[in-house]
């Protein structure tokens, strides 16, 4: 699994050189060949195009469609989908097309800033309880075992329960969001972080780094965090599409996002009203939810077996 | 082995306690007046305001509002909720039936995520792999809300074959369909699971040592392969128990069945911290103690793993 990841990132290559070089090694960093690997993957490349249509579409939805998301025409209530609104409108009139495109914006902010926020904060503490060691180890670690035993959707329940007021602007109903997947998601990467800088510690160039007095802060950030990242970014890159996933979740509960926000987890909550008579409202948000999620997901797994070196042995 | 069970019980109180505190810090210290909203539209009266306070010790200091919670926690009161209802009592009636869910959830991803993991993992390659590789990417990728919503819509309403939602008495046959969506995703994971552990152990050398004395093939697969294989299959399906009731609360909230994932669902809603709170802890300390349970029985599957 992920764990069995070495985290000793200069893991070197040697191959053949090209022709016309005659018998000279060439030495490659491990991410560089993990880079080559990801290159040559069709999967890659057609992850990458759906997420770079999703990422398209929070920056700029503008160039998808002209129609206002939040302009309701209440005549046209439940209208099945058509020449003119592609996807139909919902039970309030808005056109799901344009709610569908200006949907991403909400569900891609989330899921970068929680993958921001869960491995800086993670890989920080991570690095800090693996180099100090001792009672600063003990004290992080037991802190990060309360937040690992808390179940996400129940720890999200409790703390968006608390966090969410009458009138919050779009970017704090965002924020509360991120603010829970990042403190009940930082454990995981913390683990991740603790074991593989425990791993790295022992090195001699790190032991070199020390004698020739570097400081504890030059130590880690130079010599540590480097190699221990790893790990760390295959894990991030798999997380993504479960932050996603989970916003959606959490919207659809009720405690997640909410309007004015428009979100494809709102979307789906909101045509669960409707579905028997108008399923369009359910099958668009679904499948833009689920086409995003699995851009994401594949991502990881290509990412994951690039950085394996030994699912590159086969 | 028994000095380790005590050990890890030991370990278990601290995060009980910290996990406990943290979700009644966070519900009643947080800033913020905690009667808003429980009166309709108006603000509270006076006595009302007093009354509530009385009630959930909310005049004490912090710590002793929480000590005095966990007193009453280790008694087995978990308070009332604000209709005056004790939540002990319908947590118990309706913790029977998050139960029962759970364990269709399990059964379905048990038998079909090993069954396709294990097709899946002998032929690498193969069209069922593919099959296997593809789907599950599906399943995973979709949200269980979605799978929950889309299935309802068209086996529940469409085709009729079973009741769209549930009734009060949750019979085992209504659970098929709510049971299947909420065991879906570690349904896909325990299936790649599977082939994974299947394909890394057939190359591993005491297969080959098996083909090479003449074990018959059933001999080699079914006793050398796959009781190797079942190890990590069984405790992904321990911990994950205890993450199926937790996770229960959207499938429950779709299908409308009367457990404790639907009393969270609506606690929210009525904005009901007594009730979230209690019912909240309750589920952890579950999912607590499954995953305890889980690490004892580990040292029993796989006698390279010592506890001593």
């Amino acid at each position: 699994m992920t764990e069995s990841v070495p985290p000793d990132l200069m893991v070197e290559t040697t191959e053949k050189a090209p022709e016309g070089e005659p018998s000279k090694l060439v030495v490659r960093s491990l991410r560089q060949d993990a880079w080559r690997e990801l290159r040559a993957k069709p999967l890659f490349w057609v992850s990458a195009f759906i997420i770079a249509v999703f990422v398209l579409m929070a920056v700029a939805p503008g160039l998808f469609t002209n129609t206002d998301p939040r302009e309701a025409v209440l005549s046209e209530f439940s209208k099945a989908p058509d020449g003119e609104n592609w996807f139909g409108r919902d039970r309030q009139g808005y056109d799901i097309y344009s709610r569908c495109i200006y949907g991403a914006r909400a569900s891609i902010l989330v899921g970068l800033l929680a993958t921001i926020g869960t491995a800086a904060l993670g890989s920080v503490l991570g690095l800090i309880a693996g180099y100090a060691g001792g009672a600063v180890d003990g004290i992080i670690s037991r802190v990060s075992e309360i937040f690992f035993a808390l179940p996400l959707i129940l720890g999200a329940i409790i703390i968006l329960y608390t966090l969410r007021g009458d009138d919050d602007g779009y970017f704090w109903i965002i924020g509360q969001v991120v603010v829970v997947l990042v403190v009940l998601g930082w454990p995981g990467i913390f683990r991740l972080m603790r074991s593989s800088v425990l791993q790295i510690k022992p090195n001699d160039y790190v032991q070199a780094a020390r004698a020739l007095g570097a400081s504890p802060t030059r130590i880690s950030f130079k010599h540590i965090l480097p190699n221990a990242v790893g790990p760390v970014i295959v894990v991030t890159t798999i997380n993504l599409g479960a932050y996603i996933s989970a916003e959606a979740a959490l919207s659809f509960l009720g405690i997640g996002l909410r309007p004015p926000t428009v979100s494809w987890g709102v979307m789906i909550s909101d045509a669960t009203q409707s579905m028997r008579s108008a399923p369009w409202t359910l099958w668009f948000p679904a499948a833009f939810l689920s086409i995003a999620v699995l851009g994401f997901i594949m991502l990881g797994d290509v990412v994951r077996d690039a950085f394996d070196p030994k699912s590159r042995a086969r | 082995m028994g000095k380790y069970t005590v050990r890890r019980l030991l370990q278990m109180i601290p995060v009980i306690l910290g996990v406990t505190f943290l979700i009644y810090a966070m519900v009643y210290a947080l800033p913020g007046d905690p009667t808003a909203g429980k009166c309709g539209e108006r603000p509270c009266p006076p006595t009302f305001v007093a009354e509530f306070r009385e009630r959930y010790n909310l005049n004490d200091p912090l710590w002793m509002q929480y000590v005095k919670y966990l007193g009453n926690l280790l008694q087995g009161d978990f308070g009332t909720s604000q209709y005056g209802v004790p939540i002990r009592e319908e947590l118990v009636e309706r913790f029977g039936v998050t139960l029962k869910l759970g364990i269709v959830a399990l059964a379905f991803e048990a038998i079909i995520g090993i069954l396709a993991g294990i097709l899946a993992g002998l032929r690498r390659n193969g069209f069922f792999d593919n099959l296997v590789l593809v789907s599950t990417l599906f399943v995973i990728s979709v949200p269980i809300f979605v799978t929950g919503n889309v299935l309802q819509l068209w086996i529940g309403v469409n085709l009729g074959w079973v009741p769209p939602t549930v009734s009060s008495e949750a019979p085992w046959n209504e659970l098929l369909l709510p049971g299947f969506v909420l065991g879906s995703t570690s349904l896909a994971y325990l299936a790649r699971l599977m082939r994974t552990n299947l394909g890394d152990n057939i190359k591993s050398d005491y297969v080959r040592t098996a083909h090479a004395k003449g074990l018959p093939e059933r001999r080699v697969i079914g006793i050398h392969t796959l009781r190797n294989s079942m190890i990590p299959i069984v405790t992904f399906l321990g911990y994950d128990f205890g993450g199926l009731l937790g996770g229960a609360v959207i499938t429950e909230g779709i299908f409308n069945i009367p457990g404790v994932g639907q009393y969270v669902f609506r606690a929210i809603g009525d904005r009901d911290g007594g009730v979230v709170v209690g019912t909240v802890t309750a589920l952890v300390l579950v999912f607590l103690l499954a995953n305890l349970l889980v690490d004892l029985v580990y040292g029993y599957l796989d006698p390279r793993i010592s506890h001593d």
